[in-house]
Protein backbone atom coordinates (compact mmCIF):
# COMPACT_ATOMS: atom_id res chain seq x y z
CA UNK A 1 0.00 0.00 0.00
CA UNK A 2 1.21 3.67 -1.16
CA UNK A 3 1.70 5.86 1.72
CA UNK A 4 -0.05 9.23 1.75
CA UNK A 5 3.35 10.96 1.28
CA UNK A 6 4.30 8.97 -1.77
CA UNK A 7 0.79 9.54 -3.50
CA UNK A 8 0.89 12.82 -2.71
CA UNK A 9 3.87 13.30 -4.53
CA UNK A 10 2.22 11.27 -7.28
CA UNK A 11 -0.28 13.65 -7.92
CA UNK A 12 1.92 16.30 -7.98
CA UNK A 13 3.86 15.04 -10.67
CA UNK A 14 0.39 14.43 -12.95
CA UNK A 15 -1.20 18.22 -11.51
CA UNK A 16 2.09 20.01 -12.41
CA UNK A 17 2.29 19.12 -15.84
CA UNK A 18 -1.45 20.52 -16.50
CA UNK A 19 -0.36 23.38 -14.37
CA UNK A 20 2.71 24.64 -16.07
CA UNK A 21 1.42 23.88 -19.46
CA UNK A 22 -1.44 26.03 -18.42
CA UNK A 23 1.07 28.71 -17.25
CA UNK A 24 2.84 28.95 -20.65
CA UNK A 25 -0.66 29.04 -22.82
CA UNK A 26 -1.94 31.42 -19.97
CA UNK A 27 1.15 33.71 -21.17
CA UNK A 28 -0.42 33.97 -24.99
CA UNK A 29 -3.79 35.68 -23.50
CA UNK A 30 -4.12 38.13 -25.65
CA UNK A 31 -1.26 37.53 -27.91
CA UNK A 32 -2.40 34.79 -30.20
CA UNK A 33 -1.71 35.00 -33.50
CA UNK A 34 -5.70 35.98 -34.21
CA UNK A 35 -8.46 36.65 -32.08
CA UNK A 36 -9.96 32.64 -32.59
CA UNK A 37 -6.60 31.01 -31.89
CA UNK A 38 -5.68 33.53 -28.97
CA UNK A 39 -9.21 32.21 -27.39
CA UNK A 40 -8.77 28.28 -28.03
CA UNK A 41 -5.18 28.59 -26.49
CA UNK A 42 -6.67 30.10 -23.58
CA UNK A 43 -9.50 27.52 -23.30
CA UNK A 44 -7.19 24.72 -23.36
CA UNK A 45 -5.20 26.64 -20.62
CA UNK A 46 -8.34 26.89 -18.25
CA UNK A 47 -8.91 23.43 -18.85
CA UNK A 48 -5.70 21.94 -17.58
CA UNK A 49 -6.24 24.40 -14.56
CA UNK A 50 -9.59 22.86 -13.75
CA UNK A 51 -7.76 19.69 -13.90
CA UNK A 52 -4.84 20.99 -12.01
CA UNK A 53 -7.47 22.11 -9.45
CA UNK A 54 -8.75 18.49 -8.42
CA UNK A 55 -5.24 17.19 -8.24
CA UNK A 56 -4.27 20.14 -5.65
CA UNK A 57 -7.25 19.93 -3.89
CA UNK A 58 -7.23 16.24 -3.45
CA UNK A 59 -3.20 16.00 -2.79
CA UNK A 60 -4.56 19.28 0.48
CA UNK A 61 -6.89 16.60 1.53
CA UNK A 62 -4.41 13.30 1.91
CA UNK A 63 -1.91 15.84 3.19
CA UNK A 64 -4.27 16.48 6.03
CA UNK A 65 -2.45 19.61 7.64
CA UNK A 66 -4.26 22.93 6.91
CA UNK A 67 -2.28 23.22 3.52
CA UNK A 68 -4.91 24.34 0.58
CA UNK A 69 -4.71 23.99 -3.01
CA UNK A 70 -3.22 27.27 -3.78
CA UNK A 71 -0.44 26.50 -0.81
CA UNK A 72 -0.23 23.60 -3.04
CA UNK A 73 0.41 25.76 -6.41
CA UNK A 74 1.97 28.70 -5.09
CA UNK A 75 4.39 27.75 -2.33
CA UNK A 76 6.64 24.96 -3.29
CA UNK A 77 9.97 26.10 -4.40
CA UNK A 78 11.59 25.49 -7.69
CA UNK A 79 12.87 21.62 -7.08
CA UNK A 80 9.48 20.60 -5.59
CA UNK A 81 7.71 21.08 -9.01
CA UNK A 82 7.85 17.62 -10.13
CA UNK A 83 6.18 18.30 -14.37
CA UNK A 84 8.13 17.27 -17.55
CA UNK A 85 10.76 19.64 -18.74
CA UNK A 86 8.57 19.28 -22.27
CA UNK A 87 5.70 22.04 -20.83
CA UNK A 88 8.25 24.57 -19.29
CA UNK A 89 10.02 25.60 -22.85
CA UNK A 90 9.23 28.80 -23.96
CA UNK A 91 6.52 30.29 -26.43
CA UNK A 92 8.89 30.77 -29.26
CA UNK A 93 6.53 31.33 -31.98
CA UNK A 94 3.28 29.70 -33.11
CA UNK A 95 5.00 26.54 -34.31
CA UNK A 96 6.93 25.71 -30.78
CA UNK A 97 3.31 26.31 -29.10
CA UNK A 98 1.82 23.47 -31.08
CA UNK A 99 4.56 21.37 -31.32
CA UNK A 100 4.90 21.30 -27.58
CA UNK A 101 0.91 21.24 -26.94
CA UNK A 102 0.99 18.35 -29.44
CA UNK A 103 3.42 16.20 -27.92
CA UNK A 104 1.94 17.10 -24.46
CA UNK A 105 -1.71 16.01 -26.03
CA UNK A 106 -1.15 12.52 -27.48
CA UNK A 107 0.72 11.77 -23.91
CA UNK A 108 -1.46 13.14 -21.79
CA UNK A 109 -4.65 11.28 -23.50
CA UNK A 110 -3.01 7.93 -23.09
CA UNK A 111 -2.42 8.03 -19.51
CA UNK A 112 -5.44 9.71 -18.29
CA UNK A 113 -7.36 6.09 -20.46
CA UNK A 114 -4.67 4.48 -18.05
CA UNK A 115 -4.98 6.67 -15.13
CA UNK A 116 -9.18 6.47 -15.31
CA UNK A 117 -8.56 2.89 -14.34
CA UNK A 118 -6.64 3.29 -11.11
CA UNK A 119 -8.01 1.79 -7.87
CA UNK A 120 -7.78 5.12 -6.40
CA UNK A 121 -11.58 6.63 -7.26
CA UNK A 122 -10.78 10.11 -7.11
CA UNK A 123 -7.76 9.80 -9.64
CA UNK A 124 -9.71 7.41 -11.99
CA UNK A 125 -12.67 10.37 -11.37
CA UNK A 126 -10.31 13.29 -12.20
CA UNK A 127 -9.38 11.06 -15.15
CA UNK A 128 -12.62 10.30 -16.75
CA UNK A 129 -13.85 13.87 -16.49
CA UNK A 130 -10.51 15.37 -17.87
CA UNK A 131 -10.53 12.86 -20.71
CA UNK A 132 -13.48 14.72 -22.91
CA UNK A 133 -11.34 17.55 -22.18
CA UNK A 134 -7.98 16.90 -23.64
CA UNK A 135 -9.57 15.03 -26.66
CA UNK A 136 -10.47 18.43 -27.72
CA UNK A 137 -7.13 19.15 -27.06
CA UNK A 138 -5.85 16.65 -29.17
CA UNK A 139 -7.60 17.44 -31.90
CA UNK A 140 -6.68 20.99 -31.92
CA UNK A 141 -2.74 20.57 -32.07
CA UNK A 142 -2.99 17.39 -34.60
CA UNK A 143 -4.85 19.48 -37.24
CA UNK A 144 -2.64 22.68 -36.57
CA UNK A 145 0.40 20.29 -36.89
CA UNK A 146 -1.29 18.93 -39.68
CA UNK A 147 -1.76 22.47 -41.31
CA UNK A 148 1.56 24.17 -40.68
CA UNK A 149 3.18 20.88 -41.61
CA UNK A 150 1.57 20.35 -44.94
CA UNK A 151 0.74 24.29 -45.87
CA UNK A 152 3.57 26.51 -46.91
CA UNK A 153 7.10 26.28 -47.47
CA UNK A 154 7.99 28.72 -44.44
CA UNK A 155 5.42 27.16 -41.69
CA UNK A 156 6.45 23.61 -42.72
CA UNK A 157 10.10 24.78 -41.54
CA UNK A 158 9.21 26.07 -38.80
CA UNK A 159 7.07 23.95 -37.48
CA UNK A 160 9.56 21.09 -38.56
CA UNK A 161 12.53 23.07 -36.50
CA UNK A 162 9.89 22.63 -33.54
CA UNK A 163 9.82 19.30 -33.38
CA UNK A 164 13.73 19.11 -33.87
CA UNK A 165 14.11 21.00 -30.69
CA UNK A 166 11.51 19.99 -28.74
CA UNK A 167 11.27 15.89 -30.07
CA UNK A 168 13.95 15.02 -27.02
CA UNK A 169 12.04 16.18 -23.87
CA UNK A 170 9.58 13.36 -25.07
CA UNK A 171 11.23 10.44 -24.18
CA UNK A 172 11.03 11.60 -20.40
CA UNK A 173 7.13 10.59 -20.42
CA UNK A 174 7.80 7.16 -19.73
CA UNK A 175 11.11 7.40 -17.64
CA UNK A 176 9.34 5.75 -14.48
CA UNK A 177 10.10 7.74 -11.56
CA UNK A 178 10.53 6.19 -8.02
CA UNK A 179 7.11 7.72 -6.97
CA UNK A 180 5.48 6.50 -10.00
CA UNK A 181 6.68 2.85 -9.39
CA UNK A 182 5.37 2.82 -5.90
CA UNK A 183 1.76 4.25 -7.25
CA UNK A 184 2.23 1.95 -10.48
CA UNK A 185 3.25 -1.38 -7.85
CA UNK A 186 0.23 -0.57 -5.86
CA UNK A 187 -2.00 -0.39 -8.96
CA UNK A 188 -2.78 3.32 -8.56
CA UNK A 189 -0.49 4.53 -10.74
CA UNK A 190 0.05 4.01 -14.72
CA UNK A 191 2.59 2.13 -15.94
CA UNK A 192 4.10 5.13 -18.39
CA UNK A 193 6.93 2.59 -19.66
CA UNK A 194 3.91 0.56 -21.13
CA UNK A 195 2.23 3.97 -22.89
CA UNK A 196 5.48 4.25 -25.54
CA UNK A 197 4.94 1.83 -28.48
CA UNK A 198 1.44 3.30 -28.91
CA UNK A 199 2.76 7.08 -28.20
CA UNK A 200 5.07 7.04 -30.64
CA UNK A 201 2.65 5.26 -33.38
CA UNK A 202 0.12 7.96 -32.94
CA UNK A 203 2.69 10.65 -33.21
CA UNK A 204 4.45 9.11 -36.28
CA UNK A 205 1.04 8.97 -38.27
CA UNK A 206 0.19 12.25 -37.59
CA UNK A 207 3.89 13.71 -38.53
CA UNK A 208 3.90 11.83 -41.68
CA UNK A 209 0.31 13.01 -42.61
CA UNK A 210 1.79 16.55 -42.42
CA UNK A 211 4.87 15.54 -44.25
CA UNK A 212 7.06 15.75 -40.90
CA UNK A 213 9.90 13.93 -39.16
CA UNK A 214 11.50 13.16 -36.08
CA UNK A 215 15.02 14.06 -35.98
CA UNK A 216 17.44 11.09 -36.49
CA UNK A 217 20.34 11.58 -34.32
CA UNK A 218 18.07 12.16 -30.75
CA UNK A 219 19.80 13.10 -27.05
CA UNK A 220 16.60 12.85 -24.85
CA UNK A 221 16.50 14.88 -21.94
CA UNK A 222 14.92 14.62 -18.40
CA UNK A 223 15.11 15.77 -15.10
CA UNK A 224 12.00 17.54 -14.03
CA UNK A 225 10.35 14.58 -12.92
CA UNK A 226 12.83 14.59 -10.09
CA UNK A 227 12.93 18.34 -10.07
CA UNK A 228 16.01 19.36 -12.16
CA UNK A 229 14.67 21.97 -14.22
CA UNK A 230 15.52 23.63 -17.16
CA UNK A 231 16.78 27.39 -17.40
CA UNK A 232 13.31 28.85 -18.33
CA UNK A 233 11.29 27.41 -14.67
CA UNK A 234 12.62 29.76 -12.16
CA UNK A 235 11.29 32.69 -14.69
CA UNK A 236 8.18 30.83 -15.04
CA UNK A 237 7.58 30.63 -11.38
CA UNK A 238 8.62 34.22 -10.44
CA UNK A 239 5.37 35.48 -12.74
CA UNK A 240 3.52 32.35 -11.63
CA UNK A 241 4.20 33.02 -7.57
CA UNK A 242 4.54 36.86 -7.53
CA UNK A 243 0.99 37.73 -6.13
CA UNK A 244 0.98 35.04 -3.38
CA UNK A 245 4.77 35.65 -2.59
CA UNK A 246 4.04 39.37 -2.32
CA UNK A 247 0.49 39.57 -0.42
CA UNK A 248 0.23 35.87 1.05
CA UNK A 249 -2.86 34.48 1.69
CA UNK A 250 -4.48 36.67 -1.06
CA UNK A 251 -7.64 35.64 -2.37
CA UNK A 252 -9.46 36.81 -5.52
CA UNK B 1 -2.65 35.52 -51.66
CA UNK B 2 -5.49 37.04 -49.18
CA UNK B 3 -3.75 38.69 -46.13
CA UNK B 4 -6.74 37.45 -43.85
CA UNK B 5 -9.14 34.60 -43.64
CA UNK B 6 -12.34 34.26 -44.77
CA UNK B 7 -15.27 35.35 -43.05
CA UNK B 8 -17.81 32.32 -41.40
CA UNK B 9 -21.45 33.00 -39.82
CA UNK B 10 -22.20 31.11 -36.95
CA UNK B 11 -25.49 29.25 -36.11
CA UNK B 12 -26.03 27.52 -32.40
CA UNK B 13 -28.68 25.23 -31.61
CA UNK B 14 -28.56 26.03 -27.84
CA UNK B 15 -30.57 23.02 -26.53
CA UNK B 16 -32.50 20.16 -28.42
CA UNK B 17 -35.77 21.37 -29.87
CA UNK B 18 -34.69 24.29 -30.46
CA UNK B 19 -33.53 25.63 -34.21
CA UNK B 20 -30.00 26.91 -35.00
CA UNK B 21 -29.78 30.87 -34.05
CA UNK B 22 -27.50 33.15 -35.45
CA UNK B 23 -24.75 33.78 -33.24
CA UNK B 24 -22.10 35.98 -34.74
CA UNK B 25 -18.86 35.73 -37.76
CA UNK B 26 -15.21 34.51 -37.25
CA UNK B 27 -12.51 34.33 -39.62
CA UNK B 28 -11.09 30.68 -40.42
CA UNK B 29 -9.16 28.93 -43.63
CA UNK B 30 -11.45 26.28 -44.30
CA UNK B 31 -14.89 25.02 -42.72
CA UNK B 32 -13.08 22.06 -39.78
CA UNK B 33 -11.11 25.20 -38.81
CA UNK B 34 -14.04 27.26 -38.38
CA UNK B 35 -16.21 24.59 -36.33
CA UNK B 36 -13.42 24.72 -34.25
CA UNK B 37 -13.00 28.26 -34.17
CA UNK B 38 -16.95 28.30 -33.48
CA UNK B 39 -16.77 25.80 -31.29
CA UNK B 40 -14.06 27.79 -28.62
CA UNK B 41 -15.65 31.55 -29.22
CA UNK B 42 -19.32 30.85 -28.90
CA UNK B 43 -20.07 27.80 -27.06
CA UNK B 44 -17.26 27.42 -24.40
CA UNK B 45 -19.86 28.65 -21.76
CA UNK B 46 -22.04 25.43 -22.67
CA UNK B 47 -24.20 28.03 -24.70
CA UNK B 48 -24.85 25.24 -27.57
CA UNK B 49 -25.45 21.43 -28.40
CA UNK B 50 -25.02 22.00 -32.18
CA UNK B 51 -23.02 24.43 -34.43
CA UNK B 52 -23.62 25.52 -38.65
CA UNK B 53 -21.06 27.18 -40.09
CA UNK B 54 -21.36 28.92 -43.64
CA UNK B 55 -18.87 31.26 -45.35
CA UNK B 56 -19.95 34.61 -45.50
CA UNK B 57 -19.89 34.96 -49.43
CA UNK B 58 -22.39 32.30 -50.00
CA UNK B 59 -25.16 33.97 -47.90
CA UNK B 60 -27.80 36.69 -50.27
CA UNK B 61 -28.96 39.20 -47.92
CA UNK B 62 -31.77 41.11 -49.22
CA UNK B 63 -30.78 45.36 -49.59
CA UNK B 64 -32.11 47.75 -46.96
CA UNK B 65 -32.95 50.22 -49.56
CA UNK B 66 -36.16 47.55 -50.96
CA UNK B 67 -37.16 47.61 -47.05
CA UNK B 68 -40.50 49.92 -47.94
CA UNK B 69 -41.45 47.32 -50.59
CA UNK B 70 -40.94 44.29 -48.94
CA UNK B 71 -41.87 44.59 -45.34
CA UNK B 72 -43.97 47.46 -44.36
CA UNK B 73 -46.63 46.02 -46.34
CA UNK B 74 -46.62 43.68 -43.53
CA UNK B 75 -46.73 46.34 -40.80
CA UNK B 76 -51.06 47.17 -40.89
CA UNK B 77 -51.81 42.99 -41.26
CA UNK B 78 -52.32 42.22 -37.45
CA UNK B 79 -54.94 39.84 -38.78
CA UNK B 80 -51.89 37.44 -40.12
CA UNK B 81 -50.75 37.25 -36.12
CA UNK B 82 -51.60 34.13 -34.50
CA UNK B 83 -52.81 36.88 -31.57
CA UNK B 84 -56.32 35.95 -31.16
CA UNK B 85 -55.21 32.13 -29.72
CA UNK B 86 -54.63 31.27 -25.64
CA UNK B 87 -51.09 29.64 -25.97
CA UNK B 88 -51.76 26.72 -23.23
CA UNK B 89 -48.76 27.46 -20.64
CA UNK B 90 -47.15 23.87 -21.58
CA UNK B 91 -46.30 25.44 -24.94
CA UNK B 92 -42.79 27.08 -24.46
CA UNK B 93 -40.87 29.15 -27.56
CA UNK B 94 -43.70 30.42 -29.41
Amino acid sequence: MIQNKDLIQYILGISDNAMILGQRLGELCGHGPNLETDIALTNISLDLFGQTRSYLQYAAKLKDDGSTEDDMAYLRKEHEYKNVLLVEQPNTDFAYVIVRQFLFDVYHLLFLEQLSESKDQQLSAIATKSIKEVKYHVRFSGDWVKRLGDGTKESHNRIQAAIDILYPYTNEFFEASEVEKLAMSSEIGVNVQDLKTEYLKLVTQLLTEATLTFPEQVYFLSGGKQGKHTEYMGFILADFQYMQRTYPNMSW
Amino acid sequence: MAKNWPLWEVFVRSKNGLEHRHFGSLHAADATMALENARDVYTRRNEGVSIWVVESKNITASNPENNGELFEPAQDKVYRHPTFYDLPDEVKHM
